[in-house]
């Protein structure tokens, strides 16, 4: 028991990469950009489009970790912001005709006032209770969907169908490997652009909150206006990762955001590391690829599948993939200084 | 008048479900100061034995009493296997062991009876009670056992060594445990006492929702509002808080324009973060006050 206190004392949830290690990191990346540019030009149309959704999934899962790994605040509600980004686009592109692309910032900044507007009221919960409200959202989010009034633009019950973008200037790529290639793209600059918040200002703000909010007001943070804009900021990135989602999807149905959904995005944070900026693939990829394995041994098996391997995570592995890595960067390094 | 009686009356009658929830969630939040998201699924499952033991021939109370048993007994080894050895781990370790625990139940609930629903029996049956057009004899049922629940529940926390010593195990730990109670093995049977009133619940509601592996998902979200209304910190609060939203989701379904079924959870949510707002200790809880 003390051991794993210890271990989990221990989390630093985001550090800058020390100096030495700062080479490996650098190749490490590149060497990933290169594999995620080059992997479809030797895959099949349906494994691009798991890769495409892995991607997304990242997004999300980042999203996530800039909550809870940069402000420290908790969600169980990610999906009802994926379901509103979803929607958003699916509702411009198919009632308005607005370009798919052009979708997202919009989908992006209707999340961010959303986020915004509860990080509010959930600016007076800590903890326990802001993983009781966001649980509570996310498990009335299908029902919100479902609501008649707005059945003339959601479609109801049976959702929207959006048709998939080709690729432009005649380009010769399959719809699926233009669309992973779209979503390479915005994931990267949202990757990039994270880890550049988590490392200013702001981020320094956050993460002074994360450790000890009243010795950051202390300090003279405004811990009400960086909390909320952690919410903000994490619920329009969701936003996107959901808008993004709709499009590869092509369908949108209140039963697709379930409460499901926000546990799965939640484990994928867990997997890959609280905090831990780049876990956020890995674990996307763990909530991608696990299901399908399970669902391949029973139907409905994936559900228990992810309970139990969250349960060994949380015992074996506090910090996720973050763990393998550090110890494989650090193998590295001794292996290294002994050449 | 009368459909205004009615309402009431079914309100206090599903009340008493949330009641039962909320004391189930309450329980365990003294105990560990965590909230049991996985409060619903337990009682789902133990919902589903109590209808596979009605299935082999077992009498209703029969097996609503070896239900209970069983409930007791899991609860008792969920916090042994799992909780016990996360001790003081951080907020998100805990949130992430009862999200794990909702994902197995769900889908082990999922594999071993299927996801069809299934008809549940009710002891009372639905007939009026006492030839009254207001409340059925189920709904009746469901408020009777609910006040026999509560007030065996009182006896026993006020009347009992073993009742003094969880008090004293919740309130005041450190001092519990200098005066020679086993503070640890109070709080399995703290966790073993909530899956049994959760059980409970999932056996009065089973009749009017159906069974199926997902039918606590609206009722648990019920009984979290309860809660947070009644004060987390309070037993008697809970149970207050469980007739109170009870009476308003029915009251709010009638009588608000557009509200009706469809926006019944989403009022839920609404009411949860409203009282987190206003009065984030809820009407009977205690203000925790931090060191700083």
């Amino acid at each position: 028991m003390s051991a794993l206190q210890e271990i989990v004392n221990d989390t630093q949830p985001v550090e800058t990469t020390p100096k030495k290690y700062m080479a490996l990191g650098t190749t490490a990346s590149v060497v990933v950009v290169l594999l995620l540019c080059l992997a479809p030009l030797f895959a099949k149309n349906f494994i691009i489009f798991q890769m495409t959704m892995v991607l997304i999934y990242a997004i999300a899962v980042l999203a996530l970790n800039i909550l809870t790994g940069g402000s420290g605040q908790f969600s169980l509600g990610q999906s009802a912001f994926y379901a509103v980004g979803a929607y958003t686009s699916a509702i411009l592109m198919e009632n308005f005709g607005v370009n798919y692309a052009l979708t997202l910032p919009i989908s992006g900044a209707i999340c961010f006032i959303c986020g915004y507007l509860f990080g509010l009221p959930a600016l007076r919960l800590s903890g326990i209770y802001l993983a009781l409200a966001t649980f509570a959202l996310a498990t009335a989010m299908p029902q919100l969907l479902k609501l008649h009034y707005f059945e003339h633009w959601t479609g109801g019950v049976q959702g929207l169908v959006i048709t998939k973008p080709d690729a432009p200037f005649g380009l010769p790529m399959s719809q699926d490997m233009w669309l992973y290639y779209f979503v390479l793209v915005v994931s990267m600059v949202i990757y990039v652009a994270s880890v550049n918040l988590l490392k200013s200002r702001s981020g320094r703000a956050m993460m002074a909150i994360r450790d000890n909010e009243i010795a950051a007001s202390a300090m003279g943070v405004d811990v009400a206006r960086y909390k909320t804009l952690a919410f903000g900021i994490s619920a329009g990135i969701t936003g996107v990762a959901g808008g993004l989602g709709a499009i590869a999807v092509q369908f949108v149905a209140p039963d697709s955001y379930t409460i499901q959904l926000a546990i799965a995005l939640f484990l994928g944070m867990v997997v890959g590391g609280v905090g831990w900026l780049p876990g956020s693939i890995v674990g996307a990829a763990f909530i991608v690829f696990v299901p399908n394995i399970a669902e391949e041994f029973s139907k409905g098996l994936s559900g228990a599948v992810f309970g139990v391997i969250l349960v060994l995570i949380i015992f074996l592995l506090p910090h996720g993939s973050r763990q393998i890595a550090y110890t494989v960067q650090n193998w590295v390094h001794k292996l290294g200084r002994r050449a | 008048m009368d459909l205004f009686l009615n309402q009431i009356l079914a309100g206090i009658a599903t009340g008493a479900i949330y009641a039962c929830m909320a004391l189930a969630v309450v329980m365990i939040y003294q105990a560990i100061d965590h909230l049991n998201f996985a409060q619903g699924e337990m009682a789902m499952f133990s919902t589903f034995v109590a209808w596979q033991l009605m299935q082999w021939g077992v009498p209703y109370w029969g097996a609503f009493v070896l239900t209970l048993a069983f409930s007791f007994a899991g609860g008792i080894v969920i916090e042994r296997a799992l909780f016990k050895p996360l001790g003081n781990a951080p907020v998100l370790t805990h949130v992430a062991g009862f999200i794990a625990l909702f994902a197995i139940i769900n889908s082990v609930a999922g594999l071993t009876w299927d996801f069809t629903i299934k008809q549940f029996p009710s002891p009372f049956g639905s007939s009026p009670f006492l030839g009254s057009q207001l409340i059925s004899t189920h709904q009746a049922g469901m408020i009777g056992v609910t006040i026999v629940l509560l007030i065996l529940l009182f006896l026993f926390f006020q009347y009992t060594r073993i009742g003094l010593a969880m008090r004293a195990a919740a309130a005041q730990p450190e001092s519990a445990r200098l005066v020679g109670v086993n503070t640890s093995w109070m709080i399995a049977l703290g966790w073993g006492m909530a899956a049994a009133i959760g059980s409970i619940a999932g056996m009065l509601i089973a009749p009017v929702v159906f069974l199926e592996p997902n039918m606590m998902g609206g009722v648990l979200i019920y009984g979290f509002a309860a809660a947070v209304l009644g004060g987390l910190s309070s037993p008697f609060g809970a149970v207050v808080g469980g007739f109170l939203v009870g009476v308003f989701e029915n009251l709010a379904g009638t009588y608000i324009p557009g509200v009706g079924n469809e926006l019944k959870l989403p009022i839920a949510l609404a009411l949860i973060v409203t009282v987190l707002v206003v009065k984030p200790t809820g009407l009977f809880g205690r203000t925790i006050v931090k060191r700083v």
